[in-house]
C-alpha cells in the first residue's frame, strides 16, 4: 500500500533584511499512511502551518521551498510551482481550515458550495453532484441534509458549518485530508463530536489526515503518530502513545509536562527556569499592601440572584439575557473559578463585578457593602482585572512604566510601591519599564498586566481567560506566577476560563456556568472526582486529555 | 427584512425632512421675500398687505407645513431672475444633465470595475501599477482642467468635437434627446468624458481595495485548497462579494455626478441643470437654489433607499435576519 | 517627532519621496511668498496695464522682468502664482482645521460616551452625507452671497470659503474618528482604566486619542489636497476668491478667457502649479494611508 503523504527534507525560506533568509521550516519529513492520522504539533511560530500551507499549494509569496519533495499518493509536487500533472488540491488533497465561521462564503448555498469542487473536479452533472453533496451531507452527520443544502452559511451552527468544511474536504474522495486546527474555533462539546468524525472518516475511507493543531489532548485523543517541532525543525517523532508517554527530547518532555492535567491537582506546573530571589524578595514586599492577607476565610464578594441583560430597550424589544439568577460567595484568600464554554456568560458576570457592565436583577455585595456600577474610589482600587488578549491589554502608546505608574499616582500608593518592584514582583527585569508594550511577547504582557492591576494593591483580582491566547509552555509559566503571588501574599483573585483543566490547576471552589445559570457550585476537588450534575459530567468526559496516557511529570527540586 | 426596509423608509424620510427644513429655511429668511417682489416705491402699509397675504405672518410651522404642501404638490416658486415658474424650468433643463449622468455613469462603471478587478489581481504587475499611478493623477486633476486640456485638444486645435452646447436635440414631447441626430451625440463626448473621468478613478480604486480584502479572506483560501480554478474563484465568487460596495459607490456617484454636473456644465455651456444652479448661485435666486437642492437631495434619498434593497437581495444574511 | 521623520524617510519609496519634497517646496514658496515673489499683485501700484499680456521671457516678445509672463492687467503671472498659492493653501488648511476640530470632538464623543449625542451626531453626518459636497459647498456660498453684501470682499471671501469647504469634509473625521474611538474604548487596556475609575475626560485625552492620530493625520493630508481642489473649483465658478486678490482657481477663470485665443500661459503655469501641489499631496498621503492602514499591511 502506497503512503497518502511523504514529505522528505521540506525546507521553506522567507526572505528577511535586507538579503538574508530566515527558514520558517527545516529539513522536516514525515510519512503518513492510508487510514492513518498523523498530528504536527508545536507552539506558535513552529512552522506547522507553514507545512500544511505547502501541501495544499496555498505557500504565499514572498515564502518558497528551496528544498526538499512532496509525495502525495506517490506523485511527487512541483516544488517550485506547488503543482503536478495530475495532482491538485481540492481532488487529491482535502482541506479544512480553523474557523468555519469565515471558511464559507456567506454568499452563497451550502450546496452550491459543496457542489462546485465536485462539479468541476469530477465534471458531473447539476442532480448527480447534488446527490453526491447530500449523500456526504449525510456521512458528516449533518441533520436534515436537504433543507441544509439549499441553506446559507449563517443559518448553520459553528459545528455544523465544521461539518460542511469537512464534507466539501471530502467530496472528491481525496487520499489525504490537511486539517489546520480544526477544532481550535469551537467548544469543548462540539470539538469531541468533530475530532470523533474525523477519527471514523480517516478508518473507514481509509484517508491519511495530516492534523496540525497546538493542542496535546487532540493529538493523544485521535492521533496514531505525533511529530513535534519547534522553530521549523523536528524535535521529536513517533507514535503518538510513546511521544506522549516518555517523551525524550527535553523540549517534548517540557511540552508536555507544561499540559494542565484534569486528573489530578499539581501544586506548581513544572517549567525548566525556577524563580529567581528578586521576585521573591519583590513579592513578599507587596504582601503587606494587597489586603487580603488579613481576615482569610471571610466573605470578600458575594453575588445574590444576579442577572445581566444586554440591549433591548427600543420598541419594546427584549435583549439578550446573558445572565440569570447568579449567587456564590468568594472568601477571602481563595481562588474561586468560574467556567463554561462561550456564551455562558461568565465573562459578562467578570465585567459586572469590575464595573463596567450594570445588572438588572439581584445584588452584588463587597466586603459587606452594596456593590453597584457606580462605586467609590476605594471600592475600585480594590477589585482589579486582567484580560485574555495581551495585545489589547495594554496601551501601545504608553511605555510600560508609565503605564504603572498611573495607577500608582492616581491611587496615591505613596511609600515605596514603584513600578520597579513590581516589575520585580511579575518576573520582568526592572529595565522593562522604560519599553513599549511592542517590544514584549505575549507571555510577558501578561506579565505587565498583572503589574498594572497589583498597583492598585487590590483585595480581588479577576483574570478573565488570562492565559488562554497563551502558548502552553508560557500559560505553565503564567499560571506558576499567579499561584506565587496567592501563597506568598494571600491574594483572593476569581478565576474565569473556558478550560476546565487550568482551572483544576488552579482554583479551590468551582462554579459551572451554562446558559447564563450556574449549574454547579463545589469544592474543587469534589467536583471533578465526583461531579453531580450531568452537564459537569460531559464537560469532564469531552475534553480530550493527556490522561492516562503521559505519566505526571515529576516536579523538579519538589 | 420587512422590518429593516421599514426602518430605511424612516431614515429617508427624515433625510428629506431635514432638507426640506434647510430648505425652506432659506427660502423663507435669505433675503427678504417682500422685498423682492414689491415694487422701489411701495408703501409700509402696502407691504404689510403683501406680507400678509404671502402668509409671513403666521407661526413658523404653520408656514413650513404649508412649504410642504406646495412642494408636495409640484409648486417649486417663481424664478426671480428670469420670472418662470421653477417646477417648469427643471423639467426643462433635467433631460441634458440625465443624459450626461447616465453617460457618465456607465462609462465610469465599464472602465472602473475591470481596471480595479486587475489591479488587484496583479499588484505589482506593470499594467496596473500604471493604472494606480494613472488614478492619483486622475483625482488630483481638477474636473476644470480636464475640461480645458480635452476642449483645447480636441476642439480648438484638432476641430473634432464641439466644445460647448448640446448639439441638435430631438423633442419627445416630453424628453428632449441629444442620442438621436449626430451633433447631438457627438457633444455629448467631451462632457461626459470630464466627468467620468473622476468617478472612474473612485470607483477602480474602491474595486482595488475590497478585491485585496476578500482575496486574503479564508474562503477565499479555502476556495484555492478545494483546487477551484482561479478565473472561478475571482470572477464568480470574489466579485460577487466585491460587488457589495460597489453596489453603494455606485449609488452614490449618479448622485454626486449630478452635482458634479455643475463644474463640468459650467465648462461647457451644457445647458442642463447644473448651469441653471450655477446661474442661480451667481445671481442669487433663491427659488431655483432650494428646489435644485430639494431635487438632489430626493434623487439622493431615493437611490439609497434602492441600493438598501439591492444589498438585501444580494446578502443572505440581511434577506434571511430574524427568520 | 523628528525621529519618526526619520524613520518614514528611511522608508519611502523615492517617487513619494519626490512628491513630498514637492509638495513641500510649493507650501513652503506659498508661505514665504510676500519675501520671494518680485512683485506683490495684490496692490495695483505695483503692476502697469502697459505690461498686459506677455509671454514668457523665454518666448518671443517675453520681458526679461517677467519670467512666465504677465496677465491681462500686467501682472508678474510668478507673483501672481506665488500669492495665489498661498491664498489657496490657507484656506485649504483652514477648512481642514476648521473640519477636523469639529469633527474630531463630535467623533470622540459621539464614540466613547454613545448615548443621544451618538444618535444626533451621527444621523447629522448622515444628512450631510446625502448631499454631494460641491452642492453644499456651492449653496453655503450662495446663502452667504445673499446675506453678506460684499461677500466678494478680501475680508469675507476666504471666511466663506472655509465654511463652505469645511462644512464637507467635518463628517469624515467624524465617522473616522467615531469608529477608531469605539475600537479602541472596546479594547482591554482602556476596560483597565476604567475598572480603575480613572476620569473620562483623561481616559479620553491620554489613552484613546494617541492611538487614533495617526489615522486622523492621515486623512488630513489627503483632506487637505481635496480641499485646495474644491477651493479651486469654487473660485473657477467664479464664487470664490475675487480677481484682485485671486488665489489658483481664479487665476485658471482668468486665464480661461484667453486660454483659446493663444494666450495660454495664464492659465497653464496656476493649472500646473496646482495638480503639482494637489498630486503631491495625495501621493504622499496616499502611502501614508496604505502605510499606516493596517488591513493593508503585508500585503502588495
Amino acid at each position: 500500500m502506497t503512503a497518502a503523504l511523504e514529505i522528505d527534507g521540506l525546507r521553506v525560506e522567507y526572505p528577511r533584511g535586507e538579503d538574508g533568509t530566515f527558514a520558517a521550516v527545516d529539513d522536516l519529513s514525515l510519512v503518513i499512511g492510508a487510514g492513518e492520522i498523523h498530528a504536527l504539533v508545536g507552539e506558535s511560530g513552529a512552522g506547522k502551518s507553514t507545512v500544511g500551507n505547502c501541501i495544499m499549494g496555498l505557500l504565499d509569496p514572498p515564502g518558497r521551498i528551496t528544498a526538499g519533495s512532496i509525495r502525495v499518493a506517490s506523485r511527487s509536487l512541483d516544488i517550485a510551482t506547488g503543482q503536478v500533472e495530475g495532482l491538485r488540491p481540492g481532488r487529491d488533497i482535502g482541506a479544512i481550515f480553523q474557523d468555519p465561521m469565515t471558511a464559507l462564503n456567506p454568499l452563497f448555498t451550502i450546496g452550491r458550495q459543496l457542489c462546485e469542487g465536485m462539479r468541476h473536479h469530477l465534471k458531473i452533472g447539476r442532480s448527480e453532484a447534488r446527490a453526491k453533496a447530500l449523500e456526504l451531507m449525510r456521512a458528516v452527520e449533518i441533520p436534515d441534509p436537504e433543507t441544509r443544502f439549499d441553506q446559507y452559511p449563517h443559518q448553520l451552527s459553528g459545528g455544523q458549518r465544521q461539518r460542511v468544511v469537512i464534507a466539501s474536504a471530502l467530496s472528491c474522495d481525496p487520499g489525504l485530508l490537511v486539517a489546520d486546527e480544526p477544532t481550535t474555533a469551537l467548544d469543548v462539546s462540539v470539538q469531541a463530536t468533530i475530532l470523533d468524525l474525523l477519527r471514523d472518516l480517516a478508518s473507514r475511507r481509509k484517508l491519511g489526515v495530516l492534523l496540525i493543531t497546538h493542542n496535546m489532548g487532540v493529538v493523544a485523543q485521535i492521533s496514531d503518530k505525533v511529530t513535534i517541532m519547534r522553530h521549523g525543525r523536528i524535535v521529536e517523532h513517533g507514535a503518538s502513545r510513546q511521544v506522549l508517554g516518555e517523551p525524550r527530547a527535553d523540549y517534548a518532555r517540557a511540552l508536555i509536562g507544561a499540559v494542565p492535567r484534569l486528573d489530578r491537582k499539581l501544586h506548581r506546573f513544572p517549567v525548566t527556569e525556577t524563580q529567581n530571589t528578586a521576585e521573591t524578595a519583590a513579592q513578599a514586599r507587596l504582601a503587606g499592601r494587597v489586603r487580603g492577607a488579613t481576615d482569610e476565610g471571610t466573605d470578600l464578594l458575594s453575588l445574590d440572584n444576579v442577572g445581566i441583560t444586554y440591549g433591548g430597550g427600543f420598541f419594546g424589544a427584549p435583549g439578550f439575557k446573558a445572565v440569570t439568577g447568579a449567587s456564590f460567595t468568594v472568601k477571602r484568600g481563595e481562588i474561586f473559578g468560574i467556567v463554561g464554554e462561550s456564551g455562558s456568560g461568565k465573562s459578562s458576570l467578570a465585567s459586572a463585578i469590575a464595573g463596567l457592565l450594570p445588572i438588572d436583577e439581584g445584588q452584588m455585595r463587597f466586603c459587606g457593602q452594596p456593590l453597584k456600577m457606580r462605586r467609590g474610589q476605594s471600592v475600585r482600587q480594590a477589585i482589579q482585572m486582567i484580560f485574555q488578549d495581551p495585545y489589547s491589554s495594554l496601551n501601545p502608546r504608553l511605555r510600560t512604566g508609565a503605564a504603572i505608574r498611573e495607577p500608582l499616582d492616581f491611587f496615591g500608593a505613596g511609600d515605596g510601591l514603584t513600578p520597579e518592584t513590581l516589575f520585580e514582583a511579575v518576573g520582568l527585569p526592572q529595565e522593562a519599564a522604560g519599553r513599549f508594550p511592542h517590544a514584549f511577547s505575549g507571555g510577558q504582557r501578561q506579565r505587565v498586566s498583572i503589574a498594572r492591576a497589583l498597583a492598585g494593591q487590590p483585595d480581588l483580582l479577576i483574570c478573565d481567560e488570562p492565559t488562554s491566547a497563551l502558548d502552553v509552555s508560557v500559560q505553565a509559566r503564567v499560571l506558576n506566577l499567579l499561584k506565587d503571588l496567592r501563597d506568598r501574599t494571600g491574594l483572593t483573585m476569581l478565576f474565569i476560563s473556558h478550560d476546565l483543566s487550568v482551572v483544576r490547576q488552579m482554583c479551590d471552589r468551582v462554579a459551572v456556568m451554562k446558559s447564563g445559570r450556574i449549574v454547579e457550585l463545589e469544592e474543587a476537588e469534589t467536583l471533578f472526582t465526583r461531579p453531580r450534575d450531568p452537564y459537569t459530567r460531559d464537560l469532564l468526559s469531552l475534553i480530550p486529555t493527556l490522561d492516562g496516557l503521559a505519566p505526571a511529570p515529576q516536579l523538579a527540586g519538589a | 427584512m420587512v422590518r429593516m426596509l421599514l426602518s430605511r423608509l424612516a431614515q429617508a424620510m427624515l433625510v428629506m425632512l431635514a432638507v426640506t427644513a434647510l430648505s425652506f429655511t432659506m427660502f423663507r429668511f435669505v433675503g427678504d421675500p417682500v422685498q423682492l417682489m414689491s415694487r422701489e416705491d411701495a408703501s409700509v402699509t402696502e407691504r404689510e398687505a403683501l406680507r400678509d397675504s404671502l402668509g409671513l405672518n403666521d407661526p413658523i410651522l404653520v408656514q413650513y407645513g404649508r412649504f410642504l404642501g406646495r412642494i408636495a404638490s409640484g409648486d417649486l416658486g417663481i424664478s426671480f431672475r428670469n420670472q418662470r415658474d421653477v417646477a417648469e424650468l427643471i423639467a426643462e433643463r433635467a433631460p441634458a444633465t440625465l443624459e450626461l449622468v447616465l453617460v457618465a455613469t456607465i462609462l465610469s462603471l465599464l472602465v472602473g470595475i475591470p481596471a480595479g478587478v486587475l489591479c488587484a489581481l496583479r499588484p505589482n504587475g506593470v499594467l496596473s501599477r500604471l493604472v494606480q499611478s494613472g488614478s492619483l493623477v486622475g483625482i488630483s486633476v481638477p474636473t476644470f482642467v480636464t475640461g480645458t486640456l480635452l476642449i483645447l485638444v480636441f476642439s480648438v486645435t484638432l476641430r473634432w468635437l464641439p466644445s460647448f452646447g448640446r448639439g441638435q436635440t430631438v423633442d419627445l414631447g416630453w424628453w428632449t434627446t441629444g442620442f438621436l441626430t449626430p451633433s447631438g451625440r457627438a457633444a455629448l463626448v467631451l462632457p461626459s468624458l470630464t466627468l467620468a473621468l473622476y468617478s472612474m478613478t473612485l470607483i477602480m480604486r474602491l474595486i482595488r481595495s475590497e478585491m485585496i480584502d476578500i482575496l486574503s479572506t479564508d474562503y477565499v483560501r479555502f476556495a484555492r485548497a478545494r483546487g477551484l480554478p482561479s478565473w472561478y474563484i475571482h470572477f464568480r465568487l470574489a466579485l460577487k462579494n466585491a460587488m457589495m460596495p460597489v453596489i453603494t459607490v455606485t449609488g452614490l456617484q449618479v448622485g454626486s455626478l449630478i452635482a458634479f454636473a455643475i463644474v463640468t456644465e459650467t465648462i461647457f455651456q451644457w445647458p442642463g441643470l447644473g448651469l441653471l444652479f450655477m446661474q442661480a448661485v451667481i445671481f442669487v435666486d433663491i427659488p431655483v437654489m432650494t428646489a435644485y437642492l430639494l431635487l438632489v437631495a430626493g434623487v439622493f434619498v431615493v437611490i439609497n433607499t434602492l441600493v438598501d434593497l439591492t444589498y438585501a437581495l444580494v446578502d443572505p444574511r440581511l434577506r434571511t435576519r430574524g427568520v | 517627532m523628528a525621529s519618526t521623520m526619520k524613520r518614514l524617510t528611511r522608508v519611502m519609496p523615492p517617487y513619494v519621496m519626490v512628491a513630498a519634497a514637492v509638495g513641500l517646496l510649493i507650501i513652503l514658496a506659498a508661505i514665504f511668498a510676500p519675501w520671494i515673489a518680485p512683485q506683490d499683485p495684490t496692490s495695483t501700484m505695483s503692476f502697469n496695464l502697459m505690461d498686459s499680456e506677455l509671454p514668457p521671457m523665454w518666448v518671443e516678445g517675453g520681458d526679461p522682468r517677467y519670467l512666465l509672463g504677465t496677465d491681462n492687467q500686467g501682472r508678474d503671472l510668478l507673483s501672481a502664482i506665488l500669492y495665489g498659492t498661498r491664498i489657496s493653501v490657507m484656506i485649504g488648511a483652514g477648512a481642514v482645521l476648521l473640519a477636523a476640530t469639529v469633527g474630531v470632538s463630535l467623533g470622540l464623543v459621539a464614540g466613547y460616551f454613545g448615548g443621544w449625542a451618538e444618535t444626533v451626531a451621527m444621523r447629522v453626518a448622515d444628512v450631510f452625507l446625502s448631499l454631494p459636497a460641491i452642492l453644499l459647498a456651492l449653496l453655503v456660498a450662495g446663502i452667504a452671497r445673499a446675506l453678506i453684501p460684499d461677500a466678494d470682499s478680501v475680508f469675507w471671501a476666504p471666511i466663506i470659503l472655509i465654511a463652505a469647504i469645511g462644512i464637507n469634509e467635518w463628517v469624515q473625521y467624524a465617522r473616522t474618528t467615531r469608529a477608531s474611538t469605539m475600537v479602541e474604548a472596546s479594547r482591554d487596556y482602556v476596560r483597565a482604566v476604567r475598572i480603575m475609575g480613572l476620569p473620562r475626560w483623561r481616559i479620553l485625552f491620554r489613552h484613546i486619542l494617541p492611538n487614533i492620530v495617526g489615522p486622523i493625520l492621515v486623512i488630513s493630508t489627503i483632506n487637505l489636497a481635496a480641499a485646495v481642489l474644491t477651493e479651486a473649483t469654487l473660485s473657477f465658478l467664479g464664487v470664490g476668491m475675487p480677481p484682485d486678490y485671486p488665489s489658483l482657481g481664479t487665476l485658471i477663470r482668468i486665464g480661461n478667457e484667453f486660454a483659446f485665443s493663444g494666450i495660454w500661459w495664464i492659465t497653464l503655469f496656476p493649472a500646473v502649479t496646482l495638480v503639482a501641489l494637489v498630486l503631491a499631496v495625495n501621493i504622499t498621503g496616499d502611502w501614508l494611508r496604505d502605510r499606516f492602514n493596517p488591513k493593508l499591511e503585508g500585503k502588495s
